[in-house]
Protein backbone atom coordinates (compact mmCIF):
# COMPACT_ATOMS: atom_id res chain seq x y z
CA UNK A 1 0.00 0.00 0.00
CA UNK A 2 1.16 3.34 -0.97
CA UNK A 3 0.43 6.26 1.30
CA UNK A 4 -1.88 9.06 -0.56
CA UNK A 5 0.52 9.56 -3.42
CA UNK A 6 1.43 8.51 -7.33
CA UNK A 7 3.92 6.54 -6.57
CA UNK A 8 4.84 3.35 -7.09
CA UNK A 9 3.86 1.24 -10.86
CA UNK A 10 2.98 3.66 -13.48
CA UNK A 11 3.39 1.76 -16.33
CA UNK A 12 -0.28 0.55 -17.38
CA UNK A 13 -0.26 -0.81 -20.74
CA UNK A 14 -2.01 1.21 -23.28
CA UNK A 15 -5.32 0.99 -23.71
CA UNK A 16 -8.23 2.87 -25.21
CA UNK A 17 -11.16 2.40 -22.47
CA UNK A 18 -14.68 3.88 -22.60
CA UNK A 19 -15.85 4.45 -19.25
CA UNK A 20 -19.65 4.92 -18.48
CA UNK A 21 -21.15 5.78 -15.15
CA UNK A 22 -24.83 6.17 -14.70
CA UNK A 23 -24.52 5.76 -10.11
CA UNK A 24 -25.07 9.53 -9.89
CA UNK A 25 -25.23 11.72 -13.07
CA UNK A 26 -24.56 9.94 -16.65
CA UNK A 27 -21.00 9.89 -17.59
CA UNK A 28 -19.13 9.13 -20.29
CA UNK A 29 -15.45 9.36 -20.93
CA UNK A 30 -12.48 8.26 -23.09
CA UNK A 31 -8.93 7.95 -22.27
CA UNK A 32 -6.32 7.01 -24.72
CA UNK A 33 -3.06 4.85 -24.75
CA UNK A 34 -1.67 7.31 -22.38
CA UNK A 35 -4.28 6.81 -20.32
CA UNK A 36 -5.30 10.87 -20.73
CA UNK A 37 -8.31 11.63 -21.48
CA UNK A 38 -9.90 12.42 -24.89
CA UNK A 39 -13.20 13.41 -24.13
CA UNK A 40 -15.33 13.45 -21.39
CA UNK A 41 -18.86 14.41 -21.20
CA UNK A 42 -21.54 14.25 -18.40
CA UNK A 43 -24.85 15.55 -17.44
CA UNK A 44 -25.68 15.73 -13.97
CA UNK A 45 -28.84 15.17 -11.89
CA UNK A 46 -30.63 11.63 -10.36
CA UNK A 47 -32.91 12.11 -13.24
CA UNK A 48 -33.14 11.50 -16.99
CA UNK A 49 -30.20 8.84 -17.53
CA UNK A 50 -32.18 6.76 -20.10
CA UNK A 51 -32.82 9.80 -22.04
CA UNK A 52 -29.33 11.51 -22.15
CA UNK A 53 -26.62 7.97 -22.59
CA UNK A 54 -26.99 7.57 -26.09
CA UNK A 55 -25.96 11.56 -26.61
CA UNK A 56 -23.50 11.36 -24.41
CA UNK A 57 -21.93 8.25 -25.97
CA UNK A 58 -22.53 9.24 -29.68
CA UNK A 59 -20.44 12.52 -28.51
CA UNK A 60 -17.63 11.38 -26.50
CA UNK A 61 -16.99 8.95 -29.59
CA UNK A 62 -17.03 11.59 -31.65
CA UNK A 63 -14.80 14.41 -30.09
CA UNK A 64 -12.25 11.09 -29.25
CA UNK A 65 -11.16 10.81 -32.45
CA UNK A 66 -11.46 6.62 -31.84
CA UNK A 67 -10.92 5.87 -35.54
CA UNK A 68 -6.94 6.22 -34.59
CA UNK A 69 -7.10 3.80 -31.74
CA UNK A 70 -9.84 1.35 -31.75
CA UNK A 71 -11.21 0.99 -28.19
CA UNK A 72 -10.23 -1.98 -26.39
CA UNK A 73 -12.35 -2.30 -23.23
CA UNK A 74 -15.65 -0.69 -22.30
CA UNK A 75 -15.40 0.04 -18.21
CA UNK A 76 -19.03 0.41 -16.35
CA UNK A 77 -19.41 2.02 -13.09
CA UNK A 78 -20.91 -0.08 -11.21
CA UNK A 79 -22.78 1.91 -8.17
CA UNK A 80 -23.43 2.43 -5.53
CA UNK A 81 -26.46 4.53 -6.54
CA UNK A 82 -30.00 4.36 -6.94
CA UNK A 83 -31.45 1.31 -8.47
CA UNK A 84 -33.07 2.65 -11.40
CA UNK A 85 -30.20 5.34 -13.02
CA UNK A 86 -27.52 3.06 -12.02
CA UNK A 87 -28.40 0.25 -14.47
CA UNK A 88 -28.95 2.21 -17.67
CA UNK A 89 -25.66 3.28 -17.69
CA UNK A 90 -24.29 -0.53 -16.97
CA UNK A 91 -26.93 -1.63 -19.41
CA UNK A 92 -25.63 0.57 -21.93
CA UNK A 93 -22.00 -0.23 -21.35
CA UNK A 94 -22.42 -4.12 -21.88
CA UNK A 95 -24.40 -3.70 -25.13
CA UNK A 96 -21.96 -1.45 -26.32
CA UNK A 97 -19.12 -3.67 -25.60
CA UNK A 98 -20.89 -6.42 -27.28
CA UNK A 99 -21.26 -3.89 -30.24
CA UNK A 100 -17.25 -3.70 -30.31
CA UNK A 101 -16.72 -7.13 -29.42
CA UNK A 102 -14.36 -6.27 -26.69
CA UNK A 103 -14.69 -6.63 -22.75
CA UNK A 104 -16.59 -4.79 -19.72
CA UNK A 105 -14.46 -4.48 -16.79
CA UNK A 106 -16.91 -3.76 -13.68
CA UNK A 107 -15.77 -0.77 -11.52
CA UNK A 108 -16.83 0.34 -8.58
CA UNK A 109 -17.85 3.77 -8.68
CA UNK A 110 -16.20 5.01 -5.48
CA UNK A 111 -12.81 4.11 -7.06
CA UNK A 112 -13.65 6.60 -9.39
CA UNK A 113 -14.13 9.08 -6.97
CA UNK A 114 -11.22 8.43 -4.84
CA UNK A 115 -8.93 7.93 -7.60
CA UNK A 116 -9.93 11.67 -8.70
CA UNK A 117 -9.39 12.67 -5.28
CA UNK A 118 -6.26 11.09 -4.85
CA UNK A 119 -4.89 12.44 -8.90
CA UNK A 120 -6.18 16.00 -7.21
CA UNK A 121 -4.17 18.97 -6.82
CA UNK A 122 -3.52 17.59 -2.95
CA UNK A 123 -3.77 13.97 -2.54
CA UNK A 124 -5.03 13.46 1.23
CA UNK A 125 -1.99 12.24 3.33
CA UNK A 126 -4.65 9.80 5.86
CA UNK A 127 -7.66 7.69 4.88
CA UNK A 128 -10.73 9.49 3.67
CA UNK A 129 -14.11 9.01 2.55
CA UNK A 130 -15.75 8.85 -0.24
CA UNK A 131 -19.64 9.78 -0.14
CA UNK A 132 -22.78 9.66 -2.27
CA UNK A 133 -26.13 10.12 -1.91
CA UNK A 134 -27.86 7.12 -1.44
CA UNK A 135 -31.80 8.76 -1.77
CA UNK A 136 -34.05 7.75 1.18
CA UNK A 137 -32.04 9.82 3.71
CA UNK A 138 -28.69 7.13 3.67
CA UNK A 139 -25.21 7.80 2.34
CA UNK A 140 -23.17 5.74 0.81
CA UNK A 141 -19.57 5.72 2.60
CA UNK A 142 -16.26 3.99 1.48
CA UNK A 143 -12.90 4.78 3.07
CA UNK A 144 -9.90 4.95 1.09
CA UNK A 145 -6.01 4.95 1.93
CA UNK A 146 -4.03 5.72 -1.41
CA UNK A 147 -3.38 3.37 -3.66
CA UNK A 148 -2.08 -0.09 -3.53
CA UNK A 149 0.44 -1.63 -5.94
CA UNK A 150 -1.68 -1.92 -8.69
CA UNK A 151 -2.61 1.84 -8.43
CA UNK A 152 -5.92 0.82 -7.45
CA UNK A 153 -7.43 3.21 -4.69
CA UNK A 154 -7.33 1.17 -1.53
CA UNK A 155 -10.40 0.80 -0.08
CA UNK A 156 -10.06 -0.16 3.89
CA UNK A 157 -13.89 -0.70 4.76
CA UNK A 158 -16.26 -1.67 2.17
CA UNK A 159 -18.77 1.07 1.16
CA UNK A 160 -21.50 0.69 3.59
CA UNK A 161 -25.14 2.67 3.65
CA UNK A 162 -25.12 5.12 6.81
CA UNK A 163 -28.28 7.13 8.00
CA UNK A 164 -27.65 10.93 7.31
CA UNK A 165 -27.94 11.65 10.15
CA UNK A 166 -25.26 9.43 11.70
CA UNK A 167 -22.57 10.07 9.21
CA UNK A 168 -21.04 12.80 11.72
CA UNK A 169 -20.54 10.41 14.11
CA UNK A 170 -19.28 7.55 12.57
CA UNK A 171 -16.96 9.47 9.95
CA UNK A 172 -15.62 11.43 13.03
CA UNK A 173 -12.23 13.44 11.58
CA UNK A 174 -12.13 11.31 8.63
CA UNK A 175 -11.84 13.48 5.58
CA UNK A 176 -14.49 13.77 3.58
CA UNK A 177 -15.35 13.71 0.12
CA UNK A 178 -19.24 14.83 -0.74
CA UNK A 179 -19.11 13.50 -4.52
CA UNK A 180 -22.33 14.63 -6.68
CA UNK A 181 -20.88 13.58 -9.81
CA UNK A 182 -18.72 10.78 -11.04
CA UNK A 183 -16.10 11.01 -14.07
CA UNK A 184 -16.54 8.87 -16.68
CA UNK A 185 -12.66 8.82 -17.73
CA UNK A 186 -11.81 8.43 -13.85
CA UNK A 187 -13.71 4.81 -14.78
CA UNK A 188 -12.07 3.79 -17.57
CA UNK A 189 -8.46 5.12 -15.48
CA UNK A 190 -9.13 2.84 -12.89
CA UNK A 191 -10.12 -0.19 -15.43
CA UNK A 192 -7.66 0.83 -16.97
CA UNK A 193 -5.19 -0.39 -13.72
CA UNK A 194 -7.29 -3.01 -12.85
CA UNK A 195 -6.65 -4.28 -16.22
CA UNK A 196 -2.87 -4.05 -16.73
CA UNK A 197 -3.41 -5.78 -13.02
CA UNK A 198 -5.34 -8.42 -14.49
CA UNK A 199 -7.53 -8.23 -11.20
CA UNK A 200 -11.56 -8.41 -10.91
CA UNK A 201 -12.44 -5.60 -8.95
CA UNK A 202 -16.17 -6.24 -7.97
CA UNK A 203 -18.71 -8.69 -9.52
CA UNK A 204 -21.17 -8.39 -12.44
CA UNK A 205 -23.98 -7.46 -10.15
CA UNK A 206 -24.71 -3.84 -9.68
CA UNK A 207 -23.63 -2.65 -5.81
CA UNK A 208 -27.86 -2.16 -5.51
CA UNK A 209 -26.52 -2.33 -1.28
CA UNK A 210 -30.48 -2.56 -0.98
CA UNK A 211 -32.80 -5.69 -1.56
CA UNK A 212 -35.69 -4.97 -3.60
CA UNK A 213 -38.37 -3.53 -2.12
CA UNK A 214 -41.14 -6.20 -2.10
CA UNK A 215 -42.95 -8.19 0.22
CA UNK A 216 -43.63 -11.93 -0.03
CA UNK A 217 -47.48 -11.77 0.75
CA UNK A 218 -49.15 -13.01 4.01
CA UNK A 219 -52.29 -15.12 3.74
CA UNK A 220 -55.05 -13.02 1.42
CA UNK A 221 -56.87 -10.38 3.46
CA UNK A 222 -60.51 -10.78 4.10
CA UNK A 223 -62.40 -8.05 1.99
CA UNK A 224 -65.89 -8.10 3.62
CA UNK A 225 -68.94 -8.05 2.58
CA UNK B 1 -33.43 1.32 -46.72
CA UNK B 2 -33.70 -2.06 -47.96
CA UNK B 3 -37.34 -4.22 -48.09
CA UNK B 4 -36.15 -6.85 -46.16
CA UNK B 5 -33.98 -4.86 -42.94
CA UNK B 6 -32.19 -7.07 -40.74
CA UNK B 7 -33.37 -5.71 -37.22
CA UNK B 8 -32.82 -6.67 -33.74
CA UNK B 9 -35.41 -5.73 -31.36
CA UNK B 10 -35.34 -5.59 -27.65
CA UNK B 11 -38.34 -6.11 -25.31
CA UNK B 12 -37.81 -5.08 -21.06
CA UNK B 13 -41.11 -3.66 -20.47
CA UNK B 14 -42.67 -6.18 -17.81
CA UNK B 15 -40.77 -9.36 -16.63
CA UNK B 16 -39.48 -10.96 -20.02
CA UNK B 17 -36.26 -10.02 -21.42
CA UNK B 18 -37.51 -10.78 -24.85
CA UNK B 19 -34.61 -10.15 -27.95
CA UNK B 20 -35.88 -10.89 -31.42
CA UNK B 21 -34.29 -10.48 -34.93
CA UNK B 22 -36.06 -10.78 -38.10
CA UNK B 23 -35.46 -9.64 -41.59
CA UNK B 24 -38.59 -8.12 -43.11
CA UNK B 25 -41.55 -10.38 -42.03
CA UNK B 26 -39.37 -13.56 -41.44
CA UNK B 27 -38.31 -14.44 -38.70
CA UNK B 28 -34.86 -15.44 -37.59
CA UNK B 29 -35.07 -15.77 -33.50
CA UNK B 30 -37.21 -14.91 -30.58
CA UNK B 31 -35.14 -15.39 -27.65
CA UNK B 32 -37.26 -15.07 -24.25
CA UNK B 33 -35.29 -15.11 -20.74
CA UNK B 34 -38.70 -14.65 -18.53
CA UNK B 35 -38.02 -13.54 -15.06
CA UNK B 36 -41.34 -15.33 -13.62
CA UNK B 37 -39.86 -17.46 -11.27
CA UNK B 38 -38.41 -14.77 -9.33
CA UNK B 39 -41.79 -13.32 -8.88
CA UNK B 40 -43.37 -16.17 -8.01
CA UNK B 41 -43.16 -16.15 -4.65
CA UNK B 42 -44.23 -12.41 -4.42
CA UNK B 43 -47.50 -13.25 -6.59
CA UNK B 44 -47.04 -11.11 -8.78
CA UNK B 45 -44.54 -9.04 -10.58
CA UNK B 46 -42.31 -7.02 -8.67
CA UNK B 47 -41.05 -3.71 -10.87
CA UNK B 48 -37.37 -3.97 -9.00
CA UNK B 49 -36.81 -7.33 -9.73
CA UNK B 50 -37.98 -7.64 -13.15
CA UNK B 51 -35.53 -4.55 -13.61
CA UNK B 52 -32.17 -6.25 -12.09
CA UNK B 53 -33.34 -9.38 -13.93
CA UNK B 54 -33.60 -7.91 -17.09
CA UNK B 55 -29.82 -6.51 -16.76
CA UNK B 56 -28.52 -10.08 -16.24
CA UNK B 57 -30.44 -11.50 -18.87
CA UNK B 58 -29.70 -9.03 -21.29
CA UNK B 59 -26.41 -9.76 -22.76
CA UNK B 60 -27.04 -13.30 -22.75
CA UNK B 61 -29.95 -13.16 -24.43
CA UNK B 62 -28.94 -11.21 -27.09
CA UNK B 63 -25.97 -13.02 -27.83
CA UNK B 64 -28.22 -16.34 -27.57
CA UNK B 65 -30.57 -14.42 -30.55
CA UNK B 66 -27.59 -14.15 -32.82
CA UNK B 67 -26.37 -17.06 -32.21
CA UNK B 68 -29.96 -19.00 -33.43
CA UNK B 69 -30.64 -16.35 -36.28
CA UNK B 70 -26.94 -17.15 -37.40
CA UNK B 71 -26.15 -13.25 -37.99
CA UNK B 72 -23.54 -10.87 -36.65
CA UNK B 73 -24.69 -7.46 -34.89
CA UNK B 74 -22.42 -5.81 -37.70
CA UNK B 75 -25.08 -7.06 -40.29
CA UNK B 76 -27.99 -5.48 -38.62
CA UNK B 77 -29.79 -2.86 -40.44
CA UNK B 78 -31.31 -1.37 -36.93
CA UNK B 79 -31.83 -2.02 -33.66
CA UNK B 80 -35.29 -1.20 -32.59
CA UNK B 81 -36.52 -1.28 -28.61
CA UNK B 82 -39.71 -0.58 -26.69
CA UNK B 83 -40.28 3.02 -25.08
CA UNK B 84 -43.47 2.14 -23.90
CA UNK B 85 -46.15 1.57 -22.02
CA UNK B 86 -44.46 -0.95 -19.61
CA UNK B 87 -42.84 -0.64 -16.05
CA UNK B 88 -40.26 2.20 -16.20
CA UNK B 89 -37.32 0.97 -14.64
CA UNK B 90 -37.84 -2.14 -16.60
CA UNK B 91 -37.93 -0.35 -19.72
CA UNK B 92 -34.83 2.03 -19.18
CA UNK B 93 -32.88 -1.30 -18.74
CA UNK B 94 -33.86 -1.88 -22.21
CA UNK B 95 -33.31 1.35 -23.72
CA UNK B 96 -29.99 1.73 -22.41
CA UNK B 97 -28.69 -1.73 -23.73
CA UNK B 98 -30.04 -0.42 -27.09
CA UNK B 99 -28.85 2.69 -27.30
CA UNK B 100 -25.44 1.52 -26.16
CA UNK B 101 -25.67 -1.14 -28.92
CA UNK B 102 -26.98 1.45 -31.75
CA UNK B 103 -24.34 4.05 -30.92
CA UNK B 104 -21.75 1.04 -30.77
CA UNK B 105 -22.60 -0.39 -34.27
CA UNK B 106 -23.50 2.81 -35.69
CA UNK B 107 -27.07 2.23 -36.79
CA UNK B 108 -29.78 3.46 -36.55
CA UNK B 109 -32.24 3.05 -33.73
CA UNK B 110 -35.76 3.11 -33.26
CA UNK B 111 -37.77 3.33 -30.26
CA UNK B 112 -41.61 1.63 -30.73
CA UNK B 113 -45.13 1.18 -29.04
CA UNK B 114 -45.20 -2.20 -26.87
CA UNK B 115 -48.96 -2.71 -27.80
CA UNK B 116 -48.29 -1.94 -31.82
CA UNK B 117 -45.23 -4.40 -31.40
CA UNK B 118 -48.41 -6.70 -30.28
CA UNK B 119 -50.05 -5.95 -33.58
CA UNK B 120 -46.96 -6.79 -35.40
CA UNK B 121 -46.50 -9.85 -33.66
CA UNK B 122 -49.20 -11.07 -36.43
CA UNK B 123 -47.08 -10.33 -39.30
CA UNK B 124 -43.99 -12.66 -38.29
CA UNK B 125 -46.03 -15.77 -37.85
CA UNK B 126 -45.26 -18.05 -40.63
CA UNK B 127 -47.13 -18.78 -43.25
CA UNK B 128 -49.88 -16.32 -42.64
CA UNK B 129 -51.22 -14.59 -45.74
CA UNK B 130 -50.88 -10.88 -45.35
CA UNK B 131 -52.48 -8.91 -42.32
CA UNK B 132 -55.70 -7.22 -43.84
CA UNK B 133 -56.79 -3.67 -42.46
CA UNK B 134 -58.81 -2.22 -40.92
CA UNK B 135 -58.99 -5.01 -38.01
CA UNK B 136 -59.91 -5.30 -34.23
CA UNK B 137 -57.66 -6.31 -31.81
CA UNK B 138 -57.85 -7.00 -28.66
CA UNK B 139 -54.53 -7.26 -26.43
CA UNK B 140 -54.57 -9.12 -22.97
CA UNK B 141 -51.49 -9.42 -20.73
CA UNK B 142 -50.65 -9.20 -17.09
CA UNK B 143 -49.99 -5.77 -17.71
CA UNK B 144 -52.77 -4.58 -20.29
CA UNK B 145 -56.35 -5.15 -21.43
CA UNK B 146 -56.96 -2.91 -24.67
CA UNK B 147 -58.90 -2.62 -27.45
CA UNK B 148 -57.67 -1.24 -30.54
CA UNK B 149 -58.79 -0.07 -34.12
CA UNK B 150 -55.71 -0.74 -36.61
CA UNK B 151 -56.26 0.47 -39.93
CA UNK B 152 -52.35 0.55 -41.22
CA UNK B 153 -49.80 -0.93 -38.52
CA UNK B 154 -47.38 1.79 -39.13
CA UNK B 155 -49.29 5.24 -39.47
CA UNK B 156 -52.92 4.90 -38.00
CA UNK B 157 -53.86 2.74 -34.66
CA UNK B 158 -56.83 4.18 -32.46
CA UNK B 159 -57.30 3.07 -28.61
CA UNK B 160 -61.51 2.01 -28.76
CA UNK B 161 -60.79 0.89 -24.95
CA UNK B 162 -58.85 -0.51 -21.95
CA UNK B 163 -58.84 -1.89 -18.32
CA UNK B 164 -60.05 0.89 -16.23
CA UNK B 165 -58.60 -0.99 -13.07
CA UNK B 166 -56.75 -4.46 -12.79
CA UNK B 167 -55.31 -5.94 -16.40
CA UNK B 168 -57.27 -9.42 -17.05
CA UNK B 169 -53.98 -11.26 -16.31
CA UNK B 170 -53.58 -9.60 -12.96
CA UNK B 171 -57.60 -10.53 -12.16
CA UNK B 172 -56.45 -14.40 -13.32
CA UNK B 173 -53.76 -13.78 -10.65
CA UNK B 174 -55.53 -11.88 -8.09
CA UNK B 175 -58.72 -14.74 -7.99
CA UNK B 176 -55.90 -17.34 -8.16
CA UNK B 177 -54.58 -16.34 -4.53
CA UNK B 178 -58.07 -15.92 -3.06
CA UNK B 179 -58.27 -19.71 -4.39
CA UNK B 180 -54.85 -20.64 -2.66
CA UNK B 181 -53.07 -20.88 -6.33
CA UNK B 182 -50.04 -20.32 -7.22
CA UNK B 183 -48.72 -17.25 -9.42
CA UNK B 184 -49.25 -17.06 -12.15
CA UNK B 185 -52.71 -17.58 -11.79
CA UNK B 186 -54.12 -17.75 -15.63
CA UNK B 187 -52.95 -21.65 -16.27
CA UNK B 188 -53.74 -22.23 -12.55
CA UNK B 189 -57.39 -21.09 -12.89
CA UNK B 190 -57.72 -23.08 -15.73
CA UNK B 191 -56.81 -26.54 -14.06
CA UNK B 192 -59.09 -25.77 -11.25
CA UNK B 193 -61.86 -25.18 -13.43
CA UNK B 194 -61.56 -28.87 -15.24
CA UNK B 195 -65.17 -30.24 -14.82
CA UNK B 196 -66.21 -26.88 -13.14
CA UNK B 197 -69.63 -25.33 -14.64
CA UNK B 198 -69.03 -22.35 -16.03
CA UNK B 199 -72.53 -21.21 -15.48
CA UNK B 200 -72.55 -22.36 -12.01
CA UNK B 201 -72.12 -18.99 -10.12
CA UNK B 202 -73.44 -15.46 -11.91
CA UNK B 203 -70.49 -12.93 -11.70
CA UNK B 204 -70.24 -9.69 -11.93
CA UNK B 205 -69.24 -8.04 -16.08
CA UNK B 206 -67.48 -5.23 -15.84
CA UNK B 207 -68.97 -2.42 -17.17
CA UNK B 208 -71.61 -4.50 -19.30
CA UNK B 209 -75.03 -2.57 -18.15
CA UNK B 210 -76.41 -0.06 -20.24
CA UNK B 211 -75.40 2.66 -18.03
CA UNK B 212 -71.83 2.01 -18.17
CA UNK B 213 -71.87 1.31 -21.68
CA UNK B 214 -72.68 4.65 -22.52
CA UNK B 215 -69.06 5.95 -21.02
CA UNK B 216 -67.19 2.84 -21.70
CA UNK B 217 -68.51 0.94 -24.20
CA UNK B 218 -64.95 -0.64 -24.83
CA UNK B 219 -63.52 -0.14 -21.67
CA UNK B 220 -62.95 -2.87 -19.29
CA UNK B 221 -63.00 -3.75 -15.13
CA UNK B 222 -62.10 -6.21 -13.88
CA UNK B 223 -61.28 -5.20 -10.13
CA UNK B 224 -65.30 -5.69 -9.41
CA UNK B 225 -65.01 -9.10 -9.98
CA UNK B 226 -61.78 -10.11 -7.88
CA UNK B 227 -64.23 -8.65 -5.23
CA UNK B 228 -66.99 -10.30 -6.02
CA UNK B 229 -65.46 -14.01 -6.42
CA UNK B 230 -64.10 -12.98 -2.66
CA UNK B 231 -67.20 -11.89 -1.35
CA UNK B 232 -68.90 -15.03 -2.69
CA UNK B 233 -66.15 -17.55 -1.35
CA UNK B 234 -66.97 -16.06 2.39
CA UNK B 235 -70.37 -15.95 2.18
CA UNK B 236 -69.90 -19.68 1.24
CA UNK B 237 -67.47 -20.18 3.91
CA UNK B 238 -69.18 -17.97 6.84
CA UNK B 239 -71.96 -20.69 5.68
CA UNK B 240 -70.40 -23.45 6.73
CA UNK B 241 -70.51 -24.55 2.88
CA UNK B 242 -67.56 -26.46 0.92
CA UNK B 243 -66.05 -24.05 -1.81
CA UNK B 244 -66.47 -25.09 -4.93
CA UNK B 245 -63.69 -24.69 -6.29
CA UNK B 246 -63.95 -26.05 -10.08
CA UNK B 247 -67.05 -23.83 -10.68
CA UNK B 248 -65.78 -20.68 -8.89
CA UNK B 249 -63.12 -20.67 -11.06
CA UNK B 250 -64.72 -21.83 -14.33
CA UNK B 251 -67.33 -19.02 -13.47
CA UNK B 252 -64.87 -16.55 -12.69
CA UNK B 253 -63.04 -17.35 -15.80
CA UNK B 254 -66.34 -17.37 -17.84
CA UNK B 255 -66.91 -14.08 -16.20
CA UNK B 256 -63.48 -12.43 -17.67
CA UNK B 257 -63.60 -14.13 -21.26
CA UNK B 258 -67.50 -13.02 -21.53
CA UNK B 259 -66.81 -9.57 -21.05
CA UNK B 260 -63.68 -9.78 -23.42
CA UNK B 261 -65.31 -11.25 -26.14
CA UNK B 262 -68.43 -9.27 -25.71
CA UNK B 263 -66.92 -6.37 -26.41
CA UNK B 264 -64.16 -6.96 -28.72
CA UNK B 265 -67.39 -8.19 -31.22
CA UNK B 266 -69.29 -4.94 -30.29
CA UNK B 267 -66.26 -3.01 -31.52
CA UNK B 268 -66.33 -5.41 -34.95
CA UNK B 269 -70.21 -4.97 -35.64
CA UNK B 270 -69.79 -1.00 -34.67
CA UNK B 271 -67.25 -0.26 -36.64
CA UNK B 272 -68.09 -2.98 -39.84
CA UNK B 273 -64.87 -4.70 -39.25
CA UNK B 274 -65.49 -7.89 -39.54
CA UNK B 275 -61.77 -9.33 -38.18
CA UNK B 276 -60.55 -9.43 -34.83
CA UNK B 277 -56.59 -10.01 -34.10
CA UNK B 278 -56.25 -11.28 -30.67
CA UNK B 279 -52.69 -10.84 -28.60
CA UNK B 280 -50.79 -10.84 -25.43
CA UNK B 281 -50.40 -13.71 -23.23
CA UNK B 282 -53.77 -14.68 -21.86
CA UNK B 283 -54.75 -15.45 -25.63
CA UNK B 284 -52.50 -18.82 -23.95
CA UNK B 285 -56.10 -19.66 -22.09
CA UNK B 286 -57.80 -21.88 -23.69
CA UNK B 287 -61.64 -21.47 -23.25
CA UNK B 288 -61.01 -18.11 -24.13
CA UNK B 289 -59.82 -18.85 -27.56
CA UNK B 290 -62.39 -21.18 -27.87
CA UNK B 291 -65.38 -18.89 -26.90
CA UNK B 292 -63.71 -16.00 -29.20
CA UNK B 293 -63.67 -18.38 -32.41
CA UNK B 294 -66.95 -19.85 -31.63
CA UNK B 295 -68.84 -16.50 -31.07
CA UNK B 296 -66.88 -14.80 -33.93
CA UNK B 297 -68.02 -16.99 -36.25
CA UNK B 298 -71.59 -17.03 -35.60
CA UNK B 299 -70.80 -13.04 -36.12
CA UNK B 300 -69.16 -13.50 -39.54
CA UNK B 301 -65.87 -12.03 -37.92
CA UNK B 302 -62.93 -13.84 -39.05
CA UNK B 303 -60.16 -13.93 -36.03
CA UNK B 304 -56.34 -14.33 -36.40
CA UNK B 305 -54.51 -15.37 -33.35
CA UNK B 306 -50.53 -15.62 -33.89
CA UNK B 307 -48.27 -18.75 -32.13
CA UNK B 308 -48.43 -18.18 -28.29
CA UNK B 309 -44.86 -17.41 -28.65
CA UNK B 310 -45.29 -14.50 -30.48
CA UNK B 311 -48.39 -13.73 -28.31
CA UNK B 312 -46.28 -13.49 -25.06
CA UNK B 313 -44.18 -10.22 -24.76
CA UNK B 314 -41.10 -10.26 -26.56
CA UNK B 315 -38.20 -8.84 -29.08
CA UNK B 316 -39.41 -10.49 -32.17
CA UNK B 317 -42.29 -8.11 -32.29
CA UNK B 318 -40.49 -5.02 -31.44
CA UNK B 319 -38.08 -6.02 -34.66
CA UNK B 320 -41.21 -6.65 -36.84
CA UNK B 321 -42.41 -3.69 -36.19
CA UNK B 322 -39.13 -1.45 -37.06
CA UNK B 323 -39.03 -3.51 -40.06
CA UNK B 324 -42.23 -2.02 -40.92
CA UNK B 325 -41.92 1.49 -40.43
CA UNK B 326 -37.82 0.91 -42.26
CA UNK B 327 -39.97 -0.49 -45.06
CA UNK B 328 -41.91 2.16 -45.01
CA UNK B 329 -39.29 4.97 -45.34
CA UNK B 330 -39.73 6.10 -41.90
CA UNK B 331 -36.99 7.81 -40.21
CA UNK B 332 -34.96 6.29 -37.20
CA UNK B 333 -35.68 8.07 -34.03
CA UNK B 334 -33.33 10.29 -31.96
CA UNK B 335 -31.50 9.48 -29.19
CA UNK B 336 -33.08 11.77 -26.54
CA UNK B 337 -36.23 9.48 -26.08
CA UNK B 338 -36.30 7.83 -22.39
CA UNK B 339 -39.32 5.24 -21.24
CA UNK B 340 -42.89 6.27 -21.49
CA UNK B 341 -44.92 3.78 -18.88
CA UNK B 342 -47.91 5.32 -20.25
CA UNK B 343 -47.39 5.70 -23.71
CA UNK B 344 -50.39 6.38 -25.97
CA UNK B 345 -50.38 3.42 -28.98
CA UNK B 346 -51.38 6.24 -30.81
CA UNK B 347 -47.47 6.93 -31.00
CA UNK B 348 -46.52 3.67 -33.19
CA UNK B 349 -42.89 5.16 -33.10
CA UNK B 350 -41.01 7.75 -30.20
CA UNK B 351 -39.04 10.77 -31.72
CA UNK B 352 -38.67 10.16 -34.98
CA UNK B 353 -36.43 11.91 -36.58
CA UNK B 354 -37.10 15.66 -38.65
CA UNK B 355 -36.46 15.53 -41.89
CA UNK B 356 -37.25 14.42 -45.62
CA UNK B 357 -38.67 11.06 -45.82
CA UNK B 358 -37.00 7.99 -47.01
CA UNK B 359 -33.73 8.49 -45.76
ZN1 LIG C 1 -47.50 -7.01 -23.68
Amino acid sequence: MIRGCRAGRTDYPGRVILGVDTSLGSAVGLIGHDGRTLAEVSQGGHLGHAEAIGTLLEQVLAAGSEDEDPLTHVAAGMGPGPFTGLRIGIAAARAFALGRDVPVIAVPSHHAAALAVIEGEHPPQHPFAILTDARRRETAVTVYEGIDVDGIPHAVVDTVLVPQADVDRKLGALRRFEVTGISGAAVARVARRAVAAGRTLTGSEPLYLRPPDALVPAAPKKVGS
Amino acid sequence: MTDQPLVLGIETSCDETGIGIVRGRTLLSNTIASSMDEHARYGGVVPEVAARAHLEELQPAIERALAEAQVRLQDLDAVAVTSGPGLAGALMVGIGAAKGLAVSLGKPLYAVNHLVGHIAADILTPDSVPLEYPTIALLVSGGHTSLLHVRDLTTDVELLGETVDDAAGEAFDKVARILGLPYPGGPEIDRAAVGGDPAAIRFPRGLSRASDLEKHRYDFSFSGLKTAVARWIEREEAAGNPIPVADVAASFREAVVDVLVTKALAACADRGVPRLLLGGGVIANRRLREVALARAAEAGVTVRIPPLSLCTDNGAMIAGLAAELISSSRRPSTLAFGADSTLPVTEIQVAERAGEAGA
